[in-house]
């Protein structure tokens, strides 16, 4: 019971962490359609920003978090219109190729500037320390990601399913060219959810450096996993990407806890077999 | 015999002519350095069966290591384990491993299109390392798997510590299987897949079955790999977990698109200046490497989608309008 308790929220927690990182991807992939290899980078951006903002500018950890968030969608910014925008709509291998040199070329600047070593970002007395439930103790910052990830969830949900903007969002991933044609102007619908996915991806990196730690191979490590979170869930799907989230995080914690020598082995054997009986993704739409 | 086929016979003599000039130049310009011009024949084939599916077919894979890296250990598990040192005969391990890895592969990514076609693919290939990694005793873990000691070839030329021998064989198999590779891609059977590759809803109409026909493309491609897999055995005695791993993986994919997909030349040329270039600058410095792979990859892209191989073709095919 004591284990299954906090297999639970390990993965609970983990799963959020990956969904706040994951969902910016999942929507952007969905409206764009691009393969977006390079999305962890972003993540990785993010923490060291804040990182570095922690601990040689002093900042407390609430501004740490903003300036990541802020400082990594004005690099995107650049980024998103020199060379992404160039392969909108360009065939599969090419959005690979050049995502993949984007995460290469990130991962040698990151480390250059920054060196090899791992980069921590300390935690304000508030979230340290752990939480009394009355039958069972919590780390404080499990609450705190657990509670993060609930509140971009809700938040995205109600921007895409209420508001005017989340409207003409839908419609652009629906079919872009008819939106256009009845008056949308897409290209600002992209480069908006292209910032939100960016700052989404920065936060979840500050977020997840308890459980995804800070170094030049982040990117690299981890871009597998935010991949195969959107590609589970389907492309553009919000419940989906949440479910796919607390389900691969329940199945790679589990095994970690209980079989920790086949390290991921039964991570991705569950990724196959998912992709397997649903190739569109748990939530995934027939195009 | 027509115009056509003449002359893409005479593109092969060309090719194969290319190939035994370059090989003679590389072993007069590094004769100290047998083995690296040895690895780049053994990723060389990896890359012509990446292009198999990737150029031929259209299916975007970074999980293509795993066929390389079966029959390596193929090859390997069957020296170490079974006493099966005869070099032929390991090498033809090495086809058979590899062209089940091919079988597997191929029926799991072709379940899927897009993006989960490539999840399918990294999966698997972290899948084939995870496992690797776990059945030690055949494998040898993260150890690798030492104890190969191939006997001489033909019981004469010995696989000595120069490696000449293993250059020999190497540049001879792959001339061996570049020969193959056009036949089979000027073969109605390469047209098929060709065809796959631009429209398969038209092909389906025509009566063909696309699924089988990438099933079959994927199982020779995991043999040609498997070639080049026994030959990385054979020549370093040594496999290791790296041959079954996402970065080689990539860097192959990485290999083909610098030199052209589609093309076999291309795939070549690509692996060429690729290795050579890497085994200068990331001796300097790993981590410039990386930054200067991801910098031409983006180059490659923006600039010469069509690779260098492409990109030249291209060029010089322009000019010879120009003229006429």
């Amino acid at each position: 019971m004591q284990t299954f308790f906090s297999i639970a929220v390990d993965a609970f927690a983990y799963g959020m962490v990956l969904f706040v990182i994951s969902i910016g991807l999942s929507v952007t992939m969905g409206l764009m359609r691009v393969v977006n290899l390079a999305h962890g980078a972003f993540a990785m951006i993010g923490g060291y920003i804040a990182s570095y903002a922690a601990h040689d500018l002093g900042l407390g950890y609430a501004a740490a978090v903003l300036l990541a968030v802020f400082g990594t969608v004005i690099i995107s910014v650049p980024i998103e219109r020199l060379l992404y925008r160039r392969i909108y709509g360009a065939p599969e291998l090419t959005q690979v190729l050049m995502t993949i040199g984007i995460t290469f070329c990130i991962i040698g600047i990151a480390n250059y500037v920054f060196g090899p070593t791992l980069k921590t970002i300390p935690l304000p007395a508030t979230l340290q320390g752990s939480a009394d439930l009355g039958f069972r103790s919590i780390a404080v910052h499990r609450l705190f990601a657990i509670v993060c990830g609930l509140a971009v969830a809700g938040a995205l949900w109600y921007a895409i399913e209420k508001t005017a903007f989340g409207v003409k969002l839908r419609a652009s991933v629906d079919n872009a060219s008819m939106a256009a044609a009845l008056g949308v102007r897409t290209e600002i619908i992209y480069a908006v959810s292209f910032a939100v996915a960016v700052g989404l991806a920065a936060f979840g990196g500050v977020l997840g450096a308890e459980l995804l730690p800070v170094e030049p191979y982040y990117a690299l490590r981890y871009m597998v996993t935010f991949l195969v979170v959107v590609s589970v869930g389907g492309a553009g799907s919000i419940p989906g990407a949440l479910l796919a989230c607390l389900v691969l995080g329940g199945i790679d914690t589990t095994g970690r806890y209980l079989m920790p020598e086949f390290g991921e082995f039964f991570f991705y054997l569950a990724v196959i077999a998912i992709i397997c009986v649903f190739p569109r993704g748990l939530a995934g739409r027939a195009r | 015999m027509t115009a056509r086929q003449n002359r893409s016979i005479g593109r092969d003599l060309i090719g194969i002519g290319a190939i035994v000039v370059a090989a003679t130049i590389g072993y007069l310009l590094f004769p100290d350095n047998l083995a690296l011009l040895t690895r780049i024949i053994a990723i060389g084939l990896l890359v012509l069966s990446l292009d198999l599916v990737t150029g031929y077919c259209g299916v975007a894979t970074l999980g293509h290591a795993a066929l390389f890296g079966s029959g390596a250990y193929a090859a390997g598990i069957a020296a170490a384990h079974y006493g099966i040192t005869d070099p032929l005969l390991m090498t033809f391990a090495g086809i058979l491993g590899g062209a089940l890895a091919g079988l597997i592969c191929g029926v799991v990514i072709l379940r899927a299109h897009g993006l989960p076609q490539l999840v399918l693919s990294i999966s698997l290939i972290y899948l084939f390392h995870e496992f690797a990694n776990k059945a030690s005793s055949w494998t040898g873990g993260s150890d690798g798997l030492s104890g190969i000691s191939p006997d001489p070839l033909f019981g004469t030329f010995e696989f000595d510590l120069w490696g000449q021998t293993a250059y020999v064989f190497g540049v001879v198999l792959l001339l061996a299987v570049f020969t193959l590779l056009r036949l089979l891609v000027r073969s109605p059977f390469g047209m098929l897949c060709r065809g796959i590759k631009e429209d398969p809803l038209r092909i389906m109409a025509m009566g063909a079955s696309p699924k089988v026909a990438l099933i079959k493309m994927y199982v020779i491609s995991g043999a040609v790999a498997g070639v080049g897999g026994a030959l990385n055995a054979i020549s370093t005695q040594v496999v290791g977990l790296d041959s079954l791993s996402f970065t080689q993986s990539a860097e192959s994919l990485v290999m083909l698109v610098l030199g052209g997909t589609g093309s076999l030349f291309g795939a070549l040329t690509g692996t060429i200046v690729f290795m050579l270039f890497e085994d200068y600058v990331s001796a300097a410095n790993p981590f410039h490497w990386l930054t200067m792979v991801g910098a031409l990859l983006i180059a490659v892209v923006l600039f010469a989608p069509k690779g260098l191989y492409g990109t030249a073709a291209a060029f010089i095919a322009r000019r010879r309008e120009k003229r006429t």
